[in-house]
């Protein structure tokens, strides 16, 4: 823990195949005057549109926001990537996109931000992995972890696709394990215990 | 559960000063200025071409940069994105048509600036959207990209069927009036867009980061090639479109792209707010303050 009190300062999650339901569940859990900002990557189809952050919205107490570039990250708010860009986040700690190429087949891509965010938050990151059909982020929460940040990673048995959470297991990535609403407790502990 | 972390701040700053030695060698031995682009994006790029060639640190690459042209060419690759399609962002098309071109229609004749053209499939969408309203033959278009290699593929204009088919689709949802095959010749396995779209385009090499005004635009289109950039060469590069725009001229960009931080808000006026078309303010406007 810092002098200056809370640690984390920053939150990014990702999940795909099955990633509307868990995080449903895991934003449904937390109080709209969450003290940091929420990342978060959905694996989508590059033509889905932007209709995710309004679907989501409906489920949480939160404000979901689909950015644009170098939005500033603020508290209490979900910032989803949009299909068709990889989200980072800059040393400002503001949003940033890239068209490069997609990693895991994906555009955005759940290691992208993980690495990014992982790079200019450090201890002061909480990564989340949900479910998902392929291995997308486990490399990226494997670095938070490195940079001393928290990882969390969604039960296998608990997700729609149990791949992507058991490959982050496997490749060491993970500090905890627990379905969305374990997840979201243990978020609650670190962002105001 | 607070962790010691394995990768320290520490040695994500030595990563950091990698970065920028390796940009400082690109621009002094070949040219190429990435000092101002976003870092969070180059790192991630940089990163990845150090891993997948094999590099233990980024200074290790560096010196393979320094020695080895033909590698630093692999390397601007994938530092200059090229990603695009043909009617990339139908609606965008779609809207152009309808609130842009009525605009166009009154003048005499018609100068666009595409400014970071990549490989050429969206100025040929821009050609056969205006040839189709009729304003091909009163317009000239200016397709400018820093990077050689990519504007040569421009010139060609030959594209592989694979990507073809797709561009169909996006071709009809931009409200297309007729079908792209009107535009191109299936030749092997690729297609060669039509030699007379290129009448009327020049293609030229421009790098936003160190280059001049473009004068008297009506038209510039720049759309995800800001995003690549610092927010200092964000405000250069707004400010030289803003200088080279003719009065009331148009401003194209990203649909992840705003005028927020570009210093110059206050000079432009939405036309379409949801796909980032923008216009300069008339000058009566501007004095009404």
């Amino acid at each position: 823990m810092s002098p200056a009190g809370r640690r984390i300062q920053a939150v990014a999650m990702g999940a795909s195949w099955g990633g509307l339901d868990a995080f449903s569940r895991l934003l449904g859990g937390l109080p709209e005057a969450l003290p940091v900002p929420i990342v978060l990557v959905q694996h989508q189809r590059h033509d889905a549109g932007e209709k995710l952050p309004a679907l989501l919205s409906r489920r949480t107490a939160l404000e979901v926001v689909s950015p644009e570039d170098r939005d500033v990250l603020e508290p209490g708010r979900v910032y989803v990537a949009p299909p068709g860009y990889h989200m980072l986040v800059d040393a400002a700690r503001r949003v940033c996109f890239s068209m490069g190429p997609p990693v895991h087949y994906s555009r955005p891509a759940i290691d992208e931000l993980f690495f990014s965010a992982g790079y200019v938050y450090g201890s002061g990151l909480l990564g989340v992995l949900m479910t998902g059909a392929n291995n997308d982020g486990a490399a990226g929460l494997r670095y938070i972890r490195m940079r001393g940040g928290i990882t969390l990673v969604q039960d296998p048995a608990t997700a729609e696709a149990a791949a992507m959470p058991a490959s982050a297991i496997e490749a060491g990535a993970a500090m905890e394990v627990g379905d969305p609403d374990q997840l979201g407790h243990y978020i609650m502990e670190e962002v105001f215990g | 559960m607070k962790p010691e972390a394995e990768i320290t701040d520490e040695a994500v700053n030595i990563e950091d000063v990698e970065i920028r030695l390796l940009l400082e060698a690109i621009y002094h031995l070949y040219g190429y200025d990435f000092r101002c682009y976003s870092k969070a994006s180059l790192r991630r790029r940089i990163l990845h071409r150090q891993q997948m060639s094999g590099f233990s640190t980024i200074m290790e690459m560096t010196d393979r940069v320094m020695r080895d042209r033909h590698f630093f060419v692999n390397l601007l690759n994938d530092l200059t994105v090229n990603v695009t399609e043909m009617f990339r962002d139908p609606d965008f098309y779609r809207a152009f048509r309808e609130e842009v071109v009525p605009v166009l229609r009154t003048y005499p004749f018609i100068k666009l600036w595409h400014a970071g053209c990549s490989t050429g499939e969206e100025i040929y969408s821009m050609a056969i959207l205006l040839e189709e309203e009729g304003l091909y033959e009163r317009s000239m278009i200016y397709a400018t990209d820093i990077d050689k290699g990519v504007l040569s593929i421009a010139r060609k204009g030959i594209y592989s069927i694979e990507s073809i088919r797709a561009y169909s689709e996006n071709y009809r949802r931009a409200g297309g009036k007729g079908s792209l095959s009107d535009y191109y010749t299936a030749k092997y396995d690729g297609v060669i867009m039509d030699q007379r779209l290129k009448r009327n385009i020049v293609f030229a090499d421009h790098d936003l980061a160190t280059d001049q005004v473009f004068g008297e635009m009506n038209v510039i289109i720049c759309r995800n090639v800001l995003i690549y950039f610092d927010r200092e060469l964000q405000e250069r590069v707004f400010s030289l479109f803003l200088d080279s725009l003719d009065l009331g001229g148009f401003l194209c960009l990203g649909t992840k792209e705003s005028l927020r931080f570009s210093g110059c808000e206050d000079a432009f006026e939405p036309v379409v707010a949801a796909q980032k078309i923008f216009r300069t303010r008339q000058i009566h406007e501007r004095d009404k303050k």
